[in-house]
């Protein structure tokens, strides 16, 4: 079954991970995600995870991956709603497994984007207002 | 004895494993663990190896919860069994988490590997609550 992904608006896509998504479902939903962002030029990504209740080895390097390749492409990725109970064990199993910005809830993971978003939009290397006084 | 053969049969295992752990009467923590411990290795099952099964078995006695997963599969077998425990070596892509990841959430881990196959034992052993 197919990873259905919203458009939030002009610059923000959303996707929410069910829990019984399989691993080809999670291979396909990588591609799928990285072609749309590219095709429509999104800004920022938000990823839902918050019906996880198994993020395994697997799960988090496609997390950590996705993030890694939209970012070369240009748009901000934020994860939300990761499980107490999976952080637990994420941190149990090896400390580096998710490795990507994440936040409570999607309304937050947002917020969060509106920042990412505006930093990634400021010139690298511009002056300012301190080296101008 | 749940056959593993497809990514679908992952799905299957883990969320049987999660059952197991809540009949018991564990929390969803222990849950977590185990039912992640379970993908782990059905993954490995399914991905390096020609066909595997996962058993299932509570064997809980009047002082402890003993959950018990056996990963089973008839080759090709783990060439080296110390280097594929070791954190970060991993021959398929992934972050070599899986099985050094797998032991650390359980409080028993068995492995023994031959050409003939690999056979992974993990156990979550609670005292029981007077």
């Amino acid at each position: 079954m197919r990873v259905p992904i919203l458009r939030l608006n002009a610059r923000v896509l959303i996707v929410v991970l069910g829990a019984d998504i399989t691993d080809d479902s999670v291979m396909e939903f990588q591609n799928d995600l990285t072609e749309r962002v590219a095709k429509v030029q999104a800004r920022g990504v938000v990823i839902d995870v918050s019906a996880l209740d198994v993020v395994d080895s697997f799960m988090a390097r496609v997390l950590n991956d996705s993030a890694r390749m939209l970012r070369l492409l240009g748009a901000e990725v934020v994860v939300c709603g990761l499980q107490p109970a999976v952080a637990m064990t994420l941190v149990e199993m090896g400390s580096k497994l998710v490795d990507v910005s994440t936040s409570f809830t999607l309304e937050r993971a947002l917020q969060l984007l509106d920042k990412l978003m505006a930093m990634a939009d400021q010139p690298r290397g511009a002056p300012d207002a301190a080296s101008h006084a | 004895m749940l056959e593993l053969r497809s990514s679908e049969d992952i799905v299957r295992a883990r969320l049987a494993a999660r059952d197991l752990v809540r009949q018991a009467g564990l929390g969803v923590m222990d849950q977590t663990r185990f039912a992640t411990a379970v993908s782990e290795l059905g993954r490995n099952a399914v991905r390096y190896a020609t066909q595997g099964c996962c058993e299932l078995l509570d064997l809980s006695d009047a002082a402890h919860l003993r959950l018990q997963a056996r990963v089973s599969d008839s080759g090709p077998g783990i060439p080296d069994v110390a280097l594929a425990m070791q954190d970060g070596y991993s021959t398929g892509g992934s972050l070599g988490a899986g099985l050094p990841g797998t032991r650390r959430l359980v409080d028993l881990f068995e492995i023994s590997s031959s050409p003939g196959g690999t056979q992974v034992t993990v156990q979550i052993v609670r005292r029981r609550r007077p």
